[in-house]
């Protein structure tokens, strides 16, 4: 899938909830799903700054491409990333770099969390922006 | 008096979130404002505003007269034997940075020590830390055990002949046990040491008396108790007062000015520099005097207590919540309570809780050291205030295990 189709198939799952409880539920639901993360990669250089709770990401480079793995201690947190690089892994790092992210509004992730949780949202899209732009030739 | 009848005090208590009745349990934060406190901050804007002292004119006289007239309320709520004991500030934060700065320039040296507990509130500790830096002094901490309790037996090993001070919360944030504060003081003075009380969360639901505590220095915040935010209160004895130097240079704290030298205007003036809070300082008048009626309605107090009971047992005796702050004796425990919940993140429930129309905190509550000490990296805190009624404590407890089943 290219990430158009990915960003499209995200929107038209979350536009299926109308009730910010099957939201949080659906959320709740890929931080569940989420592959373990190994403790050891649970380092201070791998913790996202600016969330109330606590968010690992890595990202390795296979064939030119960036996938990424996550964790977080909160579970609807765990969710969003999950739902983030659901979206951009396996793709090109100049692609994700390049990226507006919008898509995130328009499934109302933004409106539906608390002001320190829509920081900790941007703290963690900055975050895979700027391993992106590091990663990009 | 019935919550009910409190409550139409209270405009914002109607307002529904999400479509949901609002149920305001982070006082602890701040509280709500009667429309007695908003009536008062409307009418100094709308016919008393003019700067303070400074000018003959009647607007000035009548603004002066209800900022004065505020001071002698708060004398009087906190039974200081002097106006000019009163000390206004932006908070309780603004009054503590004042005492650290101003008694540790006058009596606090390389060497000399300051005692805190590890209960306080980083606003109780941070301006101690920049102070010891300064000076070269040590901060001392009193531990607590896993109830959050200290010994006072340990207080006593900690004080030295180099103590300078001992600051300490009358009421916790994150506890919700009141101090010995009496005893402290009183151990404290054995040995010449001046006792600093951190009134945040005291002077909402304890009767305070400053001449039977017998305290040098006690602090408090009007947002937490109905005043508009901006009016901290500092009460400190006259006699360390006059020996402290100013805190901040500026207008109206000046007794002349040269560039020979410039002396100090007299308490408590010295300590309130530049333009005050000339419309929110009133506000105090209305709201202390509602507090008080609060205070002493054996009504409101009536259903506090049951709600308090009903919490705290509904904390204890949950399969999946460890609670803190749990004091030996009932009646040190005021309606606050902290909790974790076994594989539950404090940040999810909170923010399941708010879609419920809960207001509650959720973090480490500006006590990180407290946080450490109690193995945890935040908690939820749910705080009461008189205008909390037991349908809305029910509702909260209903809420919360429907929060915890959807994420468990």
């Amino acid at each position: 899938m290219t990430l158009e189709e990915r960003k499209n198939k995200v929107v038209e799952d979350f536009s299926l909830y109308d009730e910010w409880l099957d939201r949080y539920e659906y959320l709740i639901e890929l931080g569940k799903a989420l592959e373990p993360f190994p403790e050891e990669k649970k380092t201070e250089d791998r913790l996202i700054k600016g969330c109330q709770s606590r968010v690992w990401l890595d990202a390795d480079v296979r064939d030119g491409r960036l996938w990424f793995t996550a964790d977080s201690d909160a579970i609807i947190t765990k969710g969003i990333i999950s739902l983030l690089i659901s979206v951009y892994s396996g793709l090109a790092p100049e692609e994700i770099a390049d990226d507006d992210f919008a898509f995130i509004g328009e499934i109302g992730l933004r409106e539906n969390l608390s002001p320190t949780r829509a920081n900790g949202l941007v703290s963690m899209i900055n975050t895979i922006k700027e391993i992106s732009r590091l990663r990009s030739k | 008096m019935k919550p009910l009848q409190l409550r139409e005090q209270f405009p914002i208590l109607d307002t529904k979130v999400y479509g949901k009745p609002l149920v305001y349990l982070d006082n602890a934060a701040t509280s709500q404002r009667p429309k007695s406190v908003t009536e008062a901050f409307v009418k100094s804007c709308n016919s008393a505003n003019s700067n303070l002292h400074r000018a003959v004119h009647k607007l000035a006289v009548d603004a002066t007269d209800a900022y004065e007239n505020a001071r002698r309320r708060v004398q009087e709520f906190l039974g200081a034997a002097h106006p000019e004991e009163i000390v206004f500030t932006s908070g309780a934060t603004a009054a503590i940075n004042l005492v650290a700065y101003s008694f540790g320039e006058a009596f606090v040296g390389e060497g000399d020590e300051i005692i805190v507990t590890e209960a306080e509130h980083h606003s109780n500790i941070v301006p101690w830390q920049l102070l010891c830096e300064r000076k070269k002094a040590m901060l001392k901490v009193l531990e607590v055990d896993d109830n959050g309790e200290f010994q006072i037996g340990h207080l006593k090993e900690l004080i030295t002949h180099n103590t300078r001070l001992m600051a300490v919360t009358h009421i916790s944030n994150v506890l919700g046990i009141e101090n010995p504060v009496r005893e402290i003081v009183e151990i404290c003075h054995q040995s010449g040491v001046p006792v600093l009380v951190d009134g945040a969360q005291g002077a909402v639901h304890r009767r305070v008396n400053v001449r039977e505590l017998d305290c040098d220095f006690y602090v408090f915040s009007g947002h937490k108790l109905f005043a508009a935010s901006g009016t901290g209160v500092l009460y400190g004895k006259r006699l360390l007062l006059d020996a402290m130097p100013p805190f901040m240079g500026g207008g109206e704290m000046i007794e002349t000015v040269k560039f020979s030298g410039s002396t100090w205007a007299k308490l408590p003036g010295k300590f309130e520099a530049g333009t005050q809070n000339i419309n929110a300082v009133p506000t105090l008048v209305p709201a202390l005097d509602l507090l008080e009626e609060c205070l002493k309605d054996a009504e409101l107090a009536e259903n506090q207590e049951s709600i308090k009971k009903y919490i705290y047992d509904f904390l204890e005796n949950h399969p999946r919540i460890t609670q803190y702050g749990r004091p030996a004796e009932h009646e040190r425990k005021v309606p606050l309570f902290s909790f974790k919940v076994e594989g539950a993140h404090h940040e999810d429930l909170a923010l399941i809780l708010d879609k419920m129309g809960i207001a509650l905190r959720s973090g480490q509550m500006c006590a990180e050291p407290l946080m450490d000490r109690l193995g945890v990296t935040g908690l939820l805190r749910a705080s009461f205030a008189p205008y909390n009624t037991m349908a809305e404590a029910e509702y909260f407890t209903k809420c919360l295990d429907k929060a915890i089943e959807m994420l468990v």
